[in-house]
């Protein structure tokens, strides 16, 4: 899984967050994207998930559709209150085609206890917890993460860490929106700047 | 395979989703209501009742199919689920269809069940009963077809139900001029009612033309 971007320029209505971004993401990098707040890392997430199409400049992957290869963890978690958190992870699985047991997607983020409780009773870091479980529940080579960290606790980070480097060690791209420094992350790309 | 599993999963869960948050009460709630304060406000004349039972049934069960799209695809935009349904290894006009057919089987099954009764109580002869729940059940595959589309347009508009209301209404109509006529003739001509085979069409138009322009409204909202 490799990543290519070229001379990239993105626009929000009449105004041009950035241009001419190039990065490369080689198979098990970890992209670190920072800058100020509206500097557009949301916006070069969602351009790399094909939600938003740049106003110049390319993207390649080294896959064919890549959509069906990427895991987007969004600001908000795509829970549903009614729905139990294995629920969740059921519906993701089958939705992803993934093959991975919920159950043990649910120890390795801590939720076990919390399993049955309809998703509307998780306080915000554990609501994370459960949207961090999704990308474990179906494997997909490309990982953005759009503020991965916020509301999780100091064990909830050193977790997102850990799961991190667990995936790059697969091959896997990561490709991270942060406001503080997570793992170690050997391409750094800052907007704005 | 895995396109059938990840359509089968939004098909399971919207049709759970429909239950346990509660909302497919309220269109049954909505149709029992109409159904059974009409025939008390048009007072006892039972020839009348007859006359503008069938096209109660049809203006109701309507009615009732535009109260839940509003949020529909809205819930999905607000809590983020929407952006994964666009990570699915499988077109996004088969998801959208899945969670058409899942409100179909939620809602719609319930709502020509329900119409047993409320067509008896409107004087409906018993044995055209069924006709007329067939008819109901047919012309909710067209409301909900047509209702994605407009509920996809509106997904990011707040308030938007007026919105849907206003586009899907002249969608609206074909079925319910033809399944109402269908209907009020249900006694003497069962199922080959003129009016029934062009309702059967529209509710085959809708089911797949609905999907498409719902995906292709869905895909100009994700930015």
């Amino acid at each position: 899984m490799r990543v290519d971007v070229e001379s990239l320029a993105i626009e929000r209505g009449e105004l041009r967050l950035f241009e001419n971004l190039s990065f490369t993401a080689a198979p098990g990098a970890h992209v670190a994207l920072t800058g100020a707040n509206g500097t557009g890392k949301t916006s070069l997430l969602r351009a790399l998930a094909g939600f938003l199409a740049p106003s110049a400049g390319t993207i390649r992957f080294s896959i064919e559709e890549p959509a069906a290869q990427t895991h987007f963890l969004g600001h908000r978690d795509g829970l549903k209150g009614a729905l139990e958190v294995r629920e969740h992870l059921m519906f993701w699985r089958d939705l992803f085609g993934g093959a991975d047991d919920p159950a043990e997607a649910l120890a390795r983020v801590g939720l076990t206890r919390v399993a049955d409780l309809p998703a509307r009773a998780l306080s915000a870091g554990q609501s994370r917890r459960l949207s961090l479980a999704r990308l474990l529940v179906a494997e997909r080579p490309l990982w953005l993460l759009d503020e991965p960290a916020a509301g999780l606790d100091t064990a909830g980070k050193a977790l997102l860490a850990d799961l991190i480097a667990a995936h790059r060690m697969t091959g896997g791209v990561v490709i991270a929106a942060v406001h503080e420094p997570l793992g170690a992350p050997d391409v750094d790309v800052r907007l704005g700047a | 395979m895995t396109m059938w599993r990840s359509v089968s999963a939004v098909f399971r869960r919207d049709l759970r989703l429909a239950w346990a948050g509660g909302g497919a009460a309220a269109p049954l709630g909505f149709f029992a209501g109409a159904t059974t304060l009409v025939p008390l406000a048009v007072g006892p004349d039972l020839k009348t009742l007859a006359l503008i039972g069938p096209s109660l049934l049809w203006v109701t069960v309507a009615l009732a199919a535009l109260m839940i799209l509003e949020r529909l695809f809205q819930a999905d935009l607000e809590d983020g689920s929407l952006d994964q349904l666009h990570l699915v290894d499988a077109p996004l006009e088969f998801i959208v269809a899945a969670k058409g057919a899942a409100l179909w089987t939620a809602i719609g099954l319930p709502l020509a069940l329900a119409s047993l009764p409320a067509a008896l109580a409107l004087q409906t002869p018993p044995h055209a009963t069924i006709a007329v729940a067939i008819g109901l059940l047919i012309g909710l595959a067209a409301f909900i077809g047509f209702g994605l589309f407009g509920a996809a347009l509106a997904a990011g508009v707040r308030r938007g139900g007026v919105l849907i209301a206003i586009l899907v209404l002249p969608f609206f109509a074909p079925p319910i001029i033809f399944g109402a006529a269908a209907a009020s003739k249900a006694a003497s001509e069962g199922l080959g009612a003129p009016g029934f085979l062009l309702l059967c069409g529209c509710a085959l138009a809708g089911v797949a033309l609905g999907p498409i322009g719902a995906a292709a409204a869905l895909r100009q909202q994700t930015g």
